[in-house]
């Protein structure tokens, strides 16, 4: 079964260089994710980080917010 | 304009039932496995051996407790995030009652002895299909949610959601792919080497898009929740996703430490592994830093310092689990119950508490009710961290201990430990220990049942929770220039399942590709010949039977070993080994070269009683090999099978193979009684006479060193 994807794989001439190309091109994305994360406006920061507490969080019956208090 | 919906929390209700149910049961199985390897009797019957009850326990706390609790949290949150109901009911219920049928097929299979032997991947091929249609159910369920929601941007638990789908659905088809051989019977399509490294790639990852992505979505909207204030830094939880998803896929190979897989692949994997504390702590202290200010509210509410245990517990194992892939601890802990006490760390610290936590907060909410008992909740909380401490340090000390034991030698060089039986029973104290830690994280989990009884009796489930949203504005053309190119792939879900997709894959095929392709990475062995028939038969026992969860075959380079078991092991000795049964745990000793170490008499007796063989032994018994005739008609069958993998039987095999079978059992049959001068009266057609078979041929191929490196096929 592997055999077919074998043989067509060490078909290719100079295969050994793909590995490096994707890992470069990985890392890249990633360094690009870094420097768009760290550019966030402020304002859609908050945005986010409100979501979980936005929807009215189906409060207790007695609108308290934990079960202790 | 504002449109009124509803969430469906009767499916959120459902899975987190299951969640509770299973939960104890897998549990239970658990203290039974610890409980029969310090008791042999409790090894009842053939389908109670410890071998198969041990894959039933993790497959049931993995995929059944956590599973659950994995979608009664994503079913609850997504719906909430995206503010809209779920895309589908019908799917809703046909992923739950799937789901849960899968369950059931693995409590019945895999007692029966019916698996894959690849651990944590044991299922066969039906349910592997049944697996795979359930999760595409559950994928257009959320895929569908995310495309009719009202709310523009995706939170980042909904991409820990994606990623987790996406991945898991990679793993899972990738791992599984196998030659059937009947309904209930297949062979890895892998084979040696290879099938380790697809299994250990799949492993550490179902480790970490299982157990670890999926739980940190959860703890993204559940902790901010149970805390009311928002994560402490947003920025820092994308960074963590991509840097987690981006690190983690690459990681596998440190489970193959030593091993006779490829150095650069060991090497690749330590040096992925070391890299991901920086995510993982990252996303620990995130948690943590997101309870600033209200730590007094810790001291009073039970859900929260279930959660806070739980991201401890998080934060202790992602240092500890790339300490362990240095090559230094791994030579110590691998293959003691150093490895088990790290998982445990993980299961019942961090997913266990991190499930109680959210069952806690969302029940009240979900029967519109107050908890039963606060004070039952923090006993609880306080019974099942002193689970967590009496089950783990004892095997913390039990690891350490043995790993020396095994390593000791006299001055004079001779091994110091030379019965393996003398370093087991030296810890058995810890295995007693860790059944007591068990029952207390049991006793903790029943008091929580009855709590969670007590409040569904006192409430009623809000079946259909009403709500009000804006519908989302449409897309206005160019995202405008202030825009960024994150928020732009953040509304659009299919493209950032695109990416993620596209991340774990080039991690997996970069990691696994070579492997395949460059034939020098796994070099044959010219003596190394496939197994007789009856060998193969033999073989299907040993997985069928589980041995290795406590047998590991893989002899690693250090002279402790070497000394012990023999040459060490060659990637060449594997090439028929589909699957591999490397093993991960040695509670007895490597069978990697057990081949004319002892006569095929002791193999007999030792099977039916262990300790007739090895005083103190705490092996069980298997005394249904004696009674059990070997399946011989499955030969052909199996041997054609082989043939379709790869392995060089001759042409027209298949046919003589039962008549081969045959006359290398009478061989057999006929040594054990002139050896045991006629006490030993065996019957050729037993299972035993193939086990022994099997266990005679193992490592014997290039036994006495001579490893004379072949022809590359």
């Amino acid at each position: 079964m592997l055999k077919f994807i074998k043989h067509h794989m060490t078909s290719i001439v100079g295969i050994e260089i793909f590995p490096i190309i994707a890992f470069i091109l990985f890392f890249t994305f990633f360094l690009v994710m870094l420097w768009y994360v760290i550019t966030f406006s402020r304002k859609h920061v908050a945005h986010m980080e409100q979501m979980p507490l936005t929807d009215k969080g189906s409060p207790l019956p007695d609108g308290r917010s934990s079960i202790n208090n | 304009m504002m449109e009124r919906f509803q969430y469906d929390n009767k499916i959120v209700n459902a899975f987190l039932m299951a969640t509770i149910v299973f939960g104890i049961v897998g549990m239970l199985v658990g203290l039974i496995a610890a409980l029969q390897m310090i008791i042999p009797w409790m090894n009842a019957a053939e389908w109670f051996t410890f071998g198969r009850i041990r894959p039933l326990h993790t497959n049931a706390v993995i995929f059944a407790f956590v599973g659950n609790g994995i979608f009664a949290g994503v079913y609850y949150s997504l719906q909430r995030l995206l503010k809209a109901r779920m895309f589908s009911d019908g799917l809703s219920w046909l992923h739950f009652w799937g789901w849960q049928l899968i369950i059931v097929a693995a409590a019945i299979t895999l007692p029966l002895g019916i698996t894959s032997g690849k651990e944590y991947a044991e299922l066969e091929w039906p349910i592997d299909i049944a697996i795979t249609l359930v999760w595409v159910v559950f994928g257009i369920n959320m895929f569908g949610t995310i495309l009719k929601r009202r709310e523009r941007h995706l939170y980042v638990a909904i991409w820990f959601y994606i990623a987790t789908w996406v991945t898991v659905a990679m793993l899972h088809i990738v791992n599984s792919m196998a030659m059937p051989v009947g309904l209930f019977k297949s062979y890895s399509m892998y084979a040696g080497v290879q099938d380790a490294l697809v299994q250990w790639w799949y492993g550490h990852n179902a480790v970490a898009f299982f157990l670890t992505t999926p739980y940190l979505g959860l703890m993204y909207y559940f902790l901010p929740k149970a805390a009311n204030r928002p994560v402490y830094s947003y920025k820092l939880s994308i960074i963590h996703f991509w840097a987690l998803i981006f690190i983690y896929i690459w990681a596998g190979p440190h489970h193959l430490l030593y091993s006779s897989l490829p150095e650069w692949t060991q090497s690749l994997g330590i040096v992925f592994s070391i890299m991901l504390i920086a995510p993982s702590w990252g996303g620990m202290l995130n948690g943590l830093l997101t309870l600033r200010g209200a730590w007094d509210r810790v001291r009073e509410d039970p859900v929260l310092k279930f959660m806070v245990v739980a991201v401890t517990a998080y934060g202790m194992v992602t240092l500890e689990g790339p300490l362990l892939s240095t090559k230094l601890l791994n030579s110590i802990s691998h293959f003691t119950d150093w490895t088990i006490a790290h998982v445990h760390v993980g299961g019942l610290g961090w997913n266990g508490f991190l499930t109680f936590g959210i069952i806690y907060w969302m029940l009240p909410r979900l029967f519109g009710t107050k908890l039963y008992s606060v004070k039952l909740a923090n006993a609880h909380f306080w019974i099942g961290t002193l689970g967590i401490v009496f089950y783990a340090i004892p095997l913390y000390f039990a690891g350490f201990t043995q790993s020396l034991m095994w390593k000791q030698f006299t001055p004079d060089g001779y091994l110091v430990y030379k019965n393996f039986l003398d370093t087991l029973l030296q810890i058995k104290y810890a295995y007693w220990l860790r059944a007591l830690g068990g029952t207390l994280y049991l006793g903790g989990a029943l008091i929580m049942v009855y709590n969670v009884w007590m409040t569904v009796r006192a409430g009623k489930l809000v079946s259909n929770e009403d709500a009000e949203a804006p519908a989302m504005e449409t897309e206005t053309g160019v995202a405008t220039g202030g825009s960024h190119w994150h928020r732009w792939i953040e509304r659009r879900p299919i493209q950032m399942l695109v990416a993620s997709f596209v991340l774990v894959v080039i991690g997996g095929a970069i990691e696994m590709v070579p492997t395949f392709l460059i034939e020098s990475n796994v070099p044959t062995i010219s003596s190394v010949k496939p197994y007789t028939p009856l060998e193969l038969q033999g073989r299907d026992i040993y997985i069928r039977e589980g041995c290795y969860v406590c047998h590991s075959q893989m002899i690693r380079p250090f002279r402790s070993e070497t000394v012990r078991y023999g040459e060490y092991s060659k990637a060449g000795e594997f090439i028929y080994d589909h699957p591999f049964q490397w093993g991960s745990k040695r509670t007895g000793p490597d069978l990697a070269r057990e081949g004319g170490k002892r006569s095929d008499a002791w193999h007999y007796y030792h099977m039916y009683d262990p300790t007739s063989t090895s005083d103190g032994s705490l092996m069980p018994p298997y005394t249904h090999m004696y009674d059990n005739d070997l399946d011989i008609a499955s030969t052909p069958a199996k041997i054609r099978a082989m043939m379709k993998l790869g392995v060089p039987y001759s042409e027209g095999f298949d046919e003589r193979s039962i008549e081969d079978a045959r006359a290398q059992a009478q061989g057999i049959v006929d040594r054990m009684r002139e050896a045991s001068n006629g006490e030993i009266n065996a019957n050729t057609d037993k299972e035993i006479i193939a086990l022994i078979a099997y266990l005679q041929r193992l490592g014997t191929d290039i036994s006495g060193g001579s490893v004379a490196e072949g022809e590359v096929e």
